[in-house]
């Protein structure tokens, strides 16, 4: 008798992690990094294995950290408005997520290198203490190394123009203040 | 007034469909065929409501009614009108009304092609499916009406999501959900069968033919899902693995082990609960994916209708449902007696680790698709499962189902000398093997998973034939016994020899498919794969809806011209969100593919990426295979001949059946 009520006990289960997991949206419930000091790291550089990069390569200006990755397709299709940010003059670091650095480095030289620097996270590992979902995730930083504003999915014209650079100029407003 | 009137359709179906509930249930609790009766013509009246109601929804599309809020989000004036047709499944309220529709439909036939099963069993199964339709109508009204108004109402819609423009999104969905939906039929047969106490060989018959009709739309839904990503997504690949992918692949691997354990069922009369749980969960999977598209529960490159609070609604709806079945499950299942027994070598065993090996499977996708959730709920952060998780898990159960897919069918019910298989299996070995030396002979840097890829290709297609073969081979007139072997047979032959020629397709081109990302100026030309692909340059061109940067590509071989690649960037106008457009020269070998990147710095230079795919047309031809044999399974005149047979001999002996 017993082993026949199995599957509606583990029902019940899983209908409870349902339940939990609808209170998480991930679009609405902003990152628990927010406000709160960016995750310190060190990790290889991606295109020079001998240099080290960390958290205090950032300190001091107001940035975005994009996380992406060779394998994933809205990242090629974000890579265009990440080099516009840079060409408008704001610091865009890359961590290249769970990738083969062969295919990472491949992917930036054909789309075109905008980031001031990309630490490698093969193992994603980084990604992990940074709370990354899925990639891409795009993370705004303060002059202080406060973590803002949590993007994610890949920016477009519209998160570009009224969420992202808006933002970033009061950030550096309140820099200079 | 019209929305209005698609409104109170909706609403009178609900009454059908809680009239049919009622009395078909009822009916056959009291053993009142009046009452029976009454359900068949609420069937009736209910697939009329619920098409007039989509009447309503794709007319309102089709004269750009954008007072209707759910119109003026997914359309536009300028959409061409086979698209504002189709946009009427585009997104989520209109793909439910898709989904109660096809249930109507399906429901309907039910009705129609069971008048031989006994009344009572009839009422239960028409009963159960009208539970469902009722809490899929409530749904709708009560969460996601598709004819809410707008006031003031806009003078343009916002248009269709530029990815679903297109040809393989009018066809997707609805071949997904007949899929999906059809797996309802099976559901209600086996709860049927268990409140009814009558859970016996004529039920998994009665059952098969739907099992396999639900099987065959959801495999060519899914492969077309895998085409559309092909050539939609731009980026060359045919599975992500991604959470919606996964929420139509669970079902699917749980309905192929349904459709070989009924086999069992029916024939011997063993494995009878697991079969009846198999049922309930193929279609708590179906559900469980609507409600992981539809609720943001999960997040994915196809988030295209997110609600969290519609979630709360398809979590009472999966209690009742899901629940509800299994918690029958849990109070009649201890009744079923299955007599019978088998050898360890008998097609029994077999297919006993056929299921077990596809439920393994399917429990897999569950816990790479939910994983992240459970992660996520338990306060540890949010993590994504990517394709390494799958391929790492997912082939070493795959490997010995496709080695059971050749021995499987070789075996006999109940008893199989050992000896005698090993006799019967020689010359695959032999041709699987000799394929295995081929291969590694073949493939210069040798990857394993190629040649093992191969090798069981050939294995498969090799014990299919062979099993022809052997149901003529001591007939005194072959052409007379070819003809003779049975519908059912031939449907399980082809649709293994789809798995062929599916895995031959996947290995092919994961081995020796190309892919090059390349930076090409106006003149510049490549050498890949044998082929030299010159970039002529991109100008831009105008659609209806749409402009977009279209890139020419001449590819040669020995200096002729074989195609001319036309990869398009596409801008939509209103949403503005740009698509690719992949350019393809389709072959029964190979296809040539190019899409088109960023325009980059420089004179006129673009990013592409430049393809070359051996054999990927084989994998949605399998596909389609597989989907050919179900269906020849499915219309095997045999399972009406018994039906009739069967009714007959109850009238025969005067036996009542209600």
């Amino acid at each position: 008798m017993k082993r026949f009520a199995v599957p509606v006990i583990v029902f019940a289960g899983l209908l409870a992690l349902l339940a939990v997991g609808l209170k998480l949206d991930p679009r609405r419930v902003p990152s628990p990094l927010i406000g709160k000091p960016a995750p310190a790291f060190e990790a290889s550089s991606l295109h020079d294995p001998s240099r080290q990069l960390s958290l205090a390569d950032l300190h001091g200006k107001v940035a975005l950290v994009n996380v992406w990755a060779s394998w994933c397709a809205s990242c090629r299709q974000e890579h265009p408005y990440v080099r516009e940010l840079a060409r408008r003059g704001v610091p865009v670091y890359g961590i290249d997520y769970k990738d083969a650095r062969a295919d990472a480095v491949d992917w930036l030289n054909t789309l075109g290198n905008a980031y001031v620097a990309t630490v490698f996270d093969p193992r994603g590992r980084i990604g992990l203490d940074w709370g990354v979902y899925g990639v891409p995730e795009t993370f705004v930083l303060d002059a202080n190394g406060v973590v803002r504003h949590k993007h994610i999915g890949a920016i477009d014209d519209r998160s570009l123009e009224d969420e992202i650079l808006p933002l970033v100029r009061r950030l550096r407003a309140e820099a200079t203040k | 007034m019209i929305p209005e009137a698609g409104h109170f359709a909706l609403i009178l179906a609900l009454t059908m469909a809680l009239a049919q509930a009622g009395f078909a249930l009822c009916g056959a609790w009291r053993g009142r065929v009046r009452w029976m009766q009454v359900a068949d013509s609420a069937v009736t009246g209910q697939l009329f409501f619920v098409t007039v109601a989509f009447g309503v929804l794709a007319w309102s599309f089709y004269s750009n009614d954008f007072s209707v809020a759910y119109v003026a989000e997914n359309s536009n004036s300028h959409l061409p009108w086979f698209y504002r047709l189709a946009a009427v499944w585009g997104a989520h309220e209109g793909s439910l009304l898709l989904w109660v529709l096809i249930l109507c439909v399906w429901t309907m036939a039910v009705e129609l092609f069971s008048s031989e099963l006994p009344e009572a069993f009839r009422a239960r199964v028409l009963g159960v499916m009208g539970i469902v339709s009722a809490a899929f109508l409530l749904f709708m009204l009560a969460t996601s009406n598709p004819f809410t108004r707008l006031f003031p109402a806009p003078m343009e819609g916002r248009d269709l999501n530029p990815l679903l423009q297109d040809f393989g999104l009018i066809a997707h969905p609805p071949m997904l959900y007949m899929g999906y939906v059809g797996f309802s039929v099976a559901f209600s047969f086996a709860v049927a069968a268990l409140l009814g106490g009558r859970l016996d060989a004529a039920w998994a018959r009665w059952s098969r033919p739907w099992t396999l009709a639900a099987w065959t739309f959801l495999t060519v839904g899914i492969a077309m899902g895998s085409w559309w990503a092909y050539y939609e997504l731009g980026w060359g690949g045919w599975w992500f693995w991604d959470p919606v992918e996964n929420a139509s692949f669970m079902p699917w691997l749980a309905g192929t082990a349904l459709i070989h354990s009924l086999a069992v069922t029916e024939k011997r009369g063993v494995l009878k609960s697991w079969t009846v749980l198999l049922a309930i969960f193929a279609f708590s999977l179906s559900l469980l994916g609507t409600f992981i598209v539809r609720s943001g529960v999960l997040n994915s490159v196809h988030a295209f209708a997110t609600d969290p609070q519609r979630g709360v609604f398809v979590l009472v709806l999966l209690a009742l449902v899901v629940g509800g079945s299994l918690a029958v499950y849990a109070w009649r299942a201890p009744l079923i007696r299955s007599r019978g027994r088998f050898d360890l070598l008998s097609r029994e065993t077999m297919l006993l680790f056929n299921n077990a090996m596809l439920a393994v499977a399917a429990v897999t996708v569950l816990l790479g698709t939910l994983y992240p959730l459970i992660v996520d709920a338990m306060g540890l952060g949010k993590i994504s499962v990517g394709s390494p998780y799958y391929n790492m898990v997912f082939v070493p159960i795959m490997v010995p189902l496709l080695v059971l897919a050749g021995i499987g069918p070789m075996v006999r019910w109940k008893v199989q000398g050992a000896g005698a298989l090993a006799r019967k299996l020689r010359a695959a070995l032999l041709a699987s093997g000799v394929a295995a030396v081929v291969a590694l002979w073949w493939i210069v840097n040798t990857s394993p998973e190629a040649v093992l890829g191969l090798t069981l290709a050939v294995w498969i297609a090799w014990t299919s034939l062979q099993g022809v073969f052997e149901r003529l081979r001591h007939k005194s007139r072959p052409v007379r016994a070819l003809r003779q072997i049975p519908r059912g047979f031939w449907g399980m032959t082809l649709a293994h020899l789809g798995i062929a020629v599916f895995v031959a397709g996947v290995t092919v081109v994961s081995t020796f498919g190309v892919k090059s990302d390349l930076r090409m100026a106006p003149g510049d030309s490549f050498d890949a794969a044998g082929y030299t692909w010159r970039f002529g340059g991109v100008h831009p061109v105008e659609g209806p809806n749409y402009t977009a940067q279209e890139g020419s590509v001449t590819v040669l071989r020995d200096s002729t011209v074989v195609a001319r690649l036309r990869p398009q960037k596409r801008t939509y106008l209103v949403q503005r969100n740009p698509t690719t457009e992949a350019g393809i020269e389709a072959g029964v070998f190979r296809d040539l593919y190019v899409s088109l990147g960023e325009r980059l710095p420089g004179d006129g230079a673009w990013s592409l990426r430049v393809q070359y795919k051996p054999l990927v047309r084989w994998i949605w031809f399998g596909a389609l295979m597989m989907a050919v044999g179900g269906a020849l399974g499915a219309t095997d005149p045999r399972y009406r001949k018994l039906l009739a047979r069967e009714r007959a001999a109850a009238d025969g002996r005067g036996e009542v059946t209600v």
